[in-house]
């Protein structure tokens, strides 16, 4: 198949088509990621979240600018939110990265978070294996830091930058909300502003409660995305921890486990479906009785369940 | 103004009237609208009277002209001892082209020049830079080097006229053309007079012509400053423009809050830099738009003037009368011109000017009827200066200061204005200063907010705009537009080539390394610029110098 | 199900001018039509935009220009998708363009010229029908 073979060599206009039907959910493009699955898995894949505005565009223009010197050809995902009321999205991450729009060695992406409410859509697990296919030997992927995104993207990527800014309480919240887990690599940007110090000493802090037992405890880094100040020592740091990672098995471990929650998820979805089309007529006839309360949910379910196993 | 007793009365015989007389009309007749708004969307009630301005002290909040704080003017007598300067902006194409136009514009009676550079000379490029092509003379004239500013002002003795120059990111360099130039006619520099508008904040606001991040471009600013209180007593330094931000779509309360906060960050900077308050405030000048709403952008430059005058009595401690004086520019809506039927555009630009000689404004350019299409014909310039003119000698509002001070509606709403203005300033002084509220996309988004509102309200049909969305009629395309001759570019390149196989390159590299150097201490770059282009560096050369060791900006969006 | 076809339009200002209120003021009208607007901003040469629509696969590349340089950089524009083969990507434009330029800018492969005054709804609705 000729799109097949443009996506492994890496043409760009192949491999932005393919998203494309990745999004629009076709039945084409899942076909096609059947048959270029044995060629994902060689990609580093990156993830970095924080808050909005807190420099996860310009971090990743500076990374990939060091990745490019070094030769590596790099593939980004950007995700924006897509509005709930009217579906339409504003993606203006790219503006931070349009130096490399001509660099023949990068392939950038934007894209709506469209049905996935607050998290990242399966078409952008997609789109990476896409990436990843396409020979590119780092994806980063950028997702705005707020509930369900962050969950995601430790699972999609091998090692996520968890972005922070001084003096937006970010440190705080963070450790409120127990997203310190989340992150591999604390990246505290902006550190041209007051207070990027007391920011460090905080989250090593609170890494050092979490992380108690464990033997490597997440480094911090200090950068300067409009500067590129502590960029290299970043990506340093990415490749020291991924030969940890992998020496450790850890990174397989991960792997097999985002692979067998893919399986799981499309299991579910697909049961799923299968009992909703099938058994639509019953299930609304059963949540009436529910709604009557002549039945009690648990026993409408099995009801189905039975039914379907007959 | 009048004691409670009389006051008390007047509310009552209003309430009065509210309930009979005008009930009965309004249940007869309901009003055009629900509710009725001024252009920048303050609410306007059917009449105002003096309950509406009970407060105001008129020794205290009006004054006498040429009197703090200002408000009726900047002058005791205004235009009744000169006009205002009627000043066209003009340029495009080659410095030749431009210096004809200005040799025409000023035998027709114009008293000042004002300077249009093209994209690539306000952004830093030489002409034969990848990114000009297609720009190179198109929105104004292109300057490459010392060798063009000789041709642009070839015959005009830069002693005799007043020159503005729209030129902010380069301008450190742009100005040292102007001098050197005027030191080739044997004019020093302390006889010069005119303004450069060297205001970087609206650029990163509004209008997108930037070159350096911030504080870079902060230092070069508060260098022309020093450089200027020392060499250019008559020259402003600034022109601190809400103009532009008003055209992003700005409100009128925005455009003189945002205006006067970034005024407000450019003193703060000299300040820091050393320099005393009244050493350079007396040579900050503004610039402002006017629109279509005559009454209430009457009230805005009154408004502008006296919050200004009080920021720096009250917040800068400024001595110096002429510290606190604002004195201001301004510019017709160019965004209220339409391409439908565009000799109606002649009426706005009257309204507008009219606005902006009620509002006591020291120079005006009016627009040309065929700006929405294109570059203005001469013809179309001709009769936009004749706006100004039959403003200046037959209307008669020149013969009076503030001829509109004491309507009770005006003074309303220049206490609005100057309440809501302030509350403005108010919120970017906690975001940290008008830099870090532009960092923030702070204003950026409050204006864009405001356009798309203006936007919807036309689409909605809430807001006619004649020709465009009522009174449509089938046109034919309009003809004899100005066309910059596509050559330009060329005729650049070739010049710049020629440039630099004659002058002398040793001492090029020389004046570059220095300012190199310079660029990297915090000494006041001026003198070493001039000495750049003195030995005929091109603008090109020395901004890619100063982007090497400044660094370049990138916008935050905002949308 | 949800309608998952998305239409997604590149808005660009090739050239140096700066005035982005039209291309932010349509942006948001598109967005909230539903649409999915990649924004890159200012100062975009005709190579990026090109690189960029293709990456993105955008529907339409919607270009804002008021510096003149139209009849130089929207024909230059068209070019390069023609030796991309992306020549199915739907070019519209607006800005101050004098009617005497939008022949010659249709001639060259520019879907619609929108002049100031256009209504947003009437380039939503170009838009939506020309796209397939
Ligand atoms: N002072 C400072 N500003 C930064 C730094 N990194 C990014 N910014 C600015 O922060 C704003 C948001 O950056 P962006 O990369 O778009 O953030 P994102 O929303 O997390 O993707 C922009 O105005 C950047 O220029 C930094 O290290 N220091
Ligand atoms: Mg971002």
């Amino acid at each position: 198949m000729d799109t097949i073979e443009a996506v492994l060599n890496g043409n760009k206009r192949s491999i932005a088509k393919l998203i494309t039907l990745i999004e629009e959910k076709s039945h084409d493009a899942k076909e096609i990621l059947k048959k270029i699955y044995t060629h994902t898995g060689k990609a580093r894949i990156i993830g970095i979240t924080g808050a909005p505005g807190s420099g996860k565009s310009s971090l990743v223009d500076k990374l990939a600018k060091i990745l490019r010197s070094k030769n590596k050809k790099i593939g980004i995902i950007a995700v924006d939110p897509t509005s709930p009321f009217t579906g339409g999205a504003i993606l203006g991450d790219r503006i931070r990265m349009q130096d490399l729009a001509l660099d023949e060695g990068v392939f950038i992406r934007s894209m709506g978070t469209r049905g996935a409410l607050g998290g990242l859509s399966k078409a952008c697990y997609d789109a990476a294996k896409v990436l990843d296919a396409s020979g590119m030997d780092y994806i980063l992927i950028e997702t705005v830091g707020v509930g369900q995104s962050e969950i995601d993207i430790a699972k999609l990527a091998d090692i996520v930058l968890l972005v922070m800014v001084p003096g937006m309480g970010d440190d705080v919240q963070a450790i409120k909300a127990g997203i310190m887990e989340i992150g591999d690599i604390f990246v505290i940007n902006k550190s041209d502003k007051d207070g990027a110090d007391r920011l460090v000493t905080e989250i090593e802090t609170a890494l050092g409660l979490c992380f108690e037992k464990k033997e490597l405890k997440p480094p911090v880094i200090k950068t300067i995305a409009t500067e590129g100040y502590g960029i290299e020592e970043l990506v340093e740091t990415i490749d020291v921890l991924w030969e940890y990672l992998t020496k450790k098995d850890y990174l397989k471990i991960k792997r097999t486990n985002r692979i067998r929650q893919e399986i799981i998820g499309l299991l579910t979805e697909s049961v799923l479906n299968n009992i909703m089309t099938t058994y639509s007529e019953k299930i609304e006839f059963l949540v009436e009785k529910a709604v009557k309360r002549q039945i009690d949910p648990y026993s409408a379910a099995e009801i189905i369940i039975k039914e379907k196993s007959l | 103004m009048s004691d409670k007793n009389s006051l008390e009365k007047l509310r009552k015989e209003k309430t009065l009237w509210e309930e009979t007389k005008l009930r009965k009309i309004l249940e007869k007749h309901p009003e055009r609208f629900e509710k009725f708004y001024t252009n920048s969307n303050i609410e306007v009630e059917p009449v105002y009277t003096e309950l509406n301005v009970q407060d105001l002290d008129y020794l205290n909040d009006l004054g006498f002209p040429g009197e703090y704080p200002y408000t009726r003017g900047v002058q005791p007598n205004m235009y009744r001892g000169k006009l205002w300067t009627m000043r066209q902006y003009a340029g495009f194409g080659t410095a030749e082209e431009s210096n004809q136009r200005y040799k025409f514009l000023l035998s027709q009676g114009q008293s000042g020049l004002s300077v249009a550079f093209d994209l690539p000379t306000q952004i830093g490029y030489d002409s034969d830079h990848p990114l000009s092509r297609g720009e190179v003379g198109k929105v104004g004239v292109a300057i490459d080097s010392l060798k063009d500013m000789e041709i642009l002002f070839d015959g005009i003795p830069l002693d005799k006229v007043s020159t503005s120059m729209t030129i902010n990111a380069p301008a450190s360099v742009l100005l040292s053309m102007y001098i050197a130039v005027a030191e080739k006619q044997g004019v020093a520099p302390d006889k010069l007079s005119g303004t450069i508008q060297n205001d970087i904040l609206k650029e990163y606001v509004a209008r997108g012509t930037y070159i350096f991040p911030p504080s870079p471009s902060m230092r070069l600013i508060t260098n022309i400053f020093e450089f200027c209180s020392k060499n250019m007593p008559k020259w402003n330094t600034i022109s601190i423009s809400g103009y532009h931000i008003r055209e992003a779509g700005a409100t009128a309360v925005q455009e003189v809050a945002f205006t006067l906060a970034d005024g407000i960050a450019y003193v703060e900077a000299a300040i820091n830099a050393g320099l005393s308050v009244d050493e350079f405030a007396p040579r900050l000048s503004f610039f402002f738009n006017a629109h279509n709403d005559l009454l209430e952008e009457v009230a805005k430059f009154r408004a502008a003037r006296r919050l200004w005058a009080k920021i720096m009595k009250e917040r800068f401690y400024a001595k110096d009368p002429r510290s606190m004086m604002l004195r201001f520019h301004t510019q017709t809506g160019g965004s209220t011109l339409t391409a439908q039927q565009p000799d109606n555009n002649i009426i706005r630009v009257t309204i507008q000017a009219l606005a902006a000689v009620l509002g006591g404004t020291q120079s005006l350019h009016t627009n040309s009827r065929d700006e929405a299409l294109a570059l203005p014909s001469e013809d179309s310039v001709r009769i936009a200066l004749r706006t100004q003119q039959i403003i200046a000698y037959e209307s008669g509002v020149t013969e009076t200061v503030d001829p509109l001070a004491g309507s009770y509606y005006i003074e309303y709403l220049t206490n609005t204005i100057e309440q809501k203005a302030r509350e403005y300033i108010d919120k970017i002084d906690k975001l940290g200063g008008a830099v870090k509220a532009i960092e923030k996309g702070f204003m950026q988004q409050e204006i864009q907010d405001s356009a798309y509102r203006y936007q919807m309200e036309i689409e909605s049909g809430r807001r006619i705009v004649v020709g465009v969305n009522k009174f449509q009629i089938e046109e034919e395309p309009p003809k004899g537009l100005l066309k910059v001759d596509p050559e330009v570019g060329r005729t650049q390149e070739i010049k710049l080539k020629e440039l630099k196989s004659s002058r002398d390159n040793l001492a090029v590299r020389e004046a570059l390394k220095e300012l190199h150097s310079q660029a990297k201490t915090d000494a006041n770059l001026m003198p070493v610029i001039l000495k750049c282009v003195k030995c005929y560096c091109t603008l090109g050369e020395i901004c890619d110098t100063l982007r090497k060791v400044f660094g370049e900006y990138k916008a935050s969006i905002t949308i | 199900m949800e309608d998952t076809k998305k239409i997604r339009v590149l808005i660009a200002k090739p050239g140096l001018d700066g005035h982005d209120r039209g291309a932010k003021v349509i942006a948001r009208a598109l967005r909230d039509s539903g649409m999915e607007v990649i924004y890159t901003g200012l100062r975009q040469t005709p190579e990026q935009i090109v690189e960029t629509a293709i990456q993105e696969d955008v529907n339409v590349i919607g270009l804002s220009i008021l510096s003149g340089a139209h009849n130089f950089l929207l024909p230059k524009v068209i070019q390069l998708l023609k030796e991309k083969n992306a020549e199915d990507i739907l070019v519209i434009s607006g800005g101050v363009i004098p009617e005497e330029d939008i022949l010659g800018l249709k001639e060259a492969g520019i879907a619609e010229v929108f002049t100031p005054g256009t209504p947003t709804s009437e380039i939503i609705d170009f838009i939506k029908t020309h796209v397939k």
